[in-house]
């Protein structure tokens, strides 16, 4: 019992400490790589490549002064920052990170909890995300920000229901909601390792998803909340400092927890022959990661009807048509 | 069993006490923040009874969407406060509200009486369903689909229903439908010479 206890402790310890400095990482990545598209050279005066530039920044805002106008309302004013932290971070307990292994004599399996509802449980605190956005906009007690927060909801809403349908493709195919059976499944021994990854069952399925995903995590081409160019900075307009810092971290590790649901359900998360499994992970979740950045260099932002169009009228009638083709395989197999 | 207990205990307090607060409130946001703590101490006992798919569909459905959308339309009205609510009902329709309380309240403390045989009560007094599968995805499928099919569907139709009324309400008139509108002179220079000739 009291092992267990430990084992999950240090689970727990090591797979947030690894989110966060892939948070921290992630937001170099993304200076540097936009920089590049763009003929710059990005930050490149902290350390080698510019690599400690994440850190210098953190130090920045920590010590800046932390403003609270008049207007908000005190309380969820500063629980809203933490609200979208939390679920961003909570998706990681049930990623499988790694195959089980054996740990000082100790057999330790590679998933900080093995719900036999994972998936489920990843949607559960997805949808929980939008509350942080949400109370931040309403809280500010500013036009800009409520603007924002009235377009992240109808938005979030509106994507919800493709991600969840994009998904149900592979829970037919697989038959499981397990997040660790998923990428059992998905295992192969031959040299054409990945020829039983669901991105070749569910293509359909996948575009959709990630189509989705972007949309979830309010990212460029659908960053419609925060669209500087119409509302300063959406719903976190108000905020300094380090509460403002909270909401871009957490706009990373939402990405990074989608990049690792993306990489468990299509493309068999910790499996693949040579390198150490937990390096094949954070492989496929940096090609998500890096596919973000590109979209973001190269595409413009829609308009928000355009937006809504094509959430309804497009994603969902293709979402619905996959799931329908794909129950009606299943059926035949 | 003690872990148990404790989780029990704790989940269920935080359900009662999101549930009193949302009722006390006189901040519509607050009572919505309150109710959806409410919801998800009750997600938490679900899943601790072994239905985790109940718990998991409770925290989808109604903290994710349906309570997004309270929240969408108190923002939209910009409610603040219980001044923004507008008029206290009348004493009739409280005497109503007191009456129906108090059936549902009866009816509800009769149905767990009644159930209380059902399960078997561990020594901690938590009511455990004796079938292993209670509450998985695979038995609420099973009767969805088979005990259960036709209220299913129909349930499906009421939805539908539903949905066209909203668009048939929420929709613009056509054209041929708007009443015959006298004729306007274009552009705003010209209508006000129209009214200072009035």
């Amino acid at each position: 019992m009291l092992e267990m206890i430990i084992i999950s402790s240090v689970k727990v310890i090591v797979v947030v400490v690894a989110v966060l400095t892939c948070c921290a990482w992630s937001t170099w990545l993304e200076r540097k790589v936009v920089a590049y598209m763009q003929h710059r050279m990005g930050p490149t005066l902290a350390g080698p490549f510019g690599l400690l530039q994440p850190i210098a920044d953190a130090l920045k805002l920590i010590f800046k002064e932390d403003l609270v106008p008049k207007s908000v309302e005190k309380v969820t004013f500063a629980l809203a920052p933490i609200i979208s932290f939390v679920p961003a971070i909570l998706t990681f307990a049930v990623v499988p990170f790694a195959a089980d292994f054996e740990f000082f004599g100790y057999q330790v399996t590679g998933i900080i909890s093995d719900l036999n509802i994972g998936v489920l449980f990843v949607f559960a605190v997805t949808s929980l995300g939008i509350y942080g956005i949400v109370l931040a906009g309403w809280s500010s007690g500013s036009k800009y920000s409520l603007m924002g927060a009235l377009r992240a909801t109808a938005q979030m809403i509106s994507y919800e229901v493709g991600y969840g349908l994009s998904i149900i493709g592979v829970i037919l195919v697989a038959n499981t909601l397990s997040m660790k059976e998923l990428v059992e499944m998905q295992g192969s021994d031959s040299i054409w390792f990945f020829q039983n990854w669901f991105v070749f069952k569910q293509p359909l399925g996948f575009l959709l998803f990630l189509t989705c995903a972007v949309a979830e995590t309010n990212r460029c081409p659908f960053d419609m909340a925060e669209a500087e160019s119409e509302l300063v900075a959406g719903y976190h307009t108000e905020y300094s400092s380090m509460r403002f810092s909270m909401f871009f971290i957490s706009e990373y590790a939402n990405m990074l927890a989608v990049s690792a649901v993306g990489a468990t359900l299509f493309f068999g998360g910790w499996q693949g022959p040579l390198l150490p499994s937990v390096l094949w992970l954070l492989l496929k979740m940096f090609l998500f990661m890096f596919f973000y950045i590109w979209l973001r260099g190269t595409l413009p932002r829609f308009r928000y009807d355009q937006l809504m169009n094509f959430g309804w009228k497009v994603l969902f009638p293709l979402a619905l048509l996959n799931t329908m083709i794909t129950a009606a395989f299943v059926m035949i197999d | 069993m003690s872990l148990d207990l404790a989780i029990f205990v704790i989940s269920a307090l935080v359900a009662v006490f999101g549930a009193t607060m949302m009722i006390f409130q006189r901040n519509p946001v607050a009572s919505v923040l309150y109710l959806i703590l409410s919801l998800v101490g009750q997600a938490v006992l679900y899943v601790q009874l072994g239905a985790a798919f109940v718990g998991a569909v409770l925290i989808i459905v109604y903290s994710g969407a349906i309570l997004v959308l309270f929240l969408f339309v108190i923002m939209m009205l910009n409610l603040r406060s219980s001044a923004d609510l507008g008029e206290p009902s009348p004493p009739v329709s409280r005497f109503v509200k007191y009456f129906v309380s108090c059936l549902i309240f009866l009816e509800l403390s009769f149905i767990i009486r009644e159930s209380l045989g059902a399960g078997s009560t561990t020594s901690a007094g938590i009511v455990t369903m004796a079938d292993d599968s209670f509450g998985s995805v695979e038995s609420v499928a099973t009767l969805l689909f088979t005990r259960y099919l036709y209220p299913f569907e129909l349930t499906s139709v009421l939805l539908l229903s539903a949905i066209v009324g909203a668009v048939i309400i929420a929709r613009r008139a056509t054209e041929d439908e708007l009443p015959p509108q006298p004729e306007k002179a274009v552009g705003p220079i010209s209508q006000k010479t129209n009214e200072g000739q009035e």
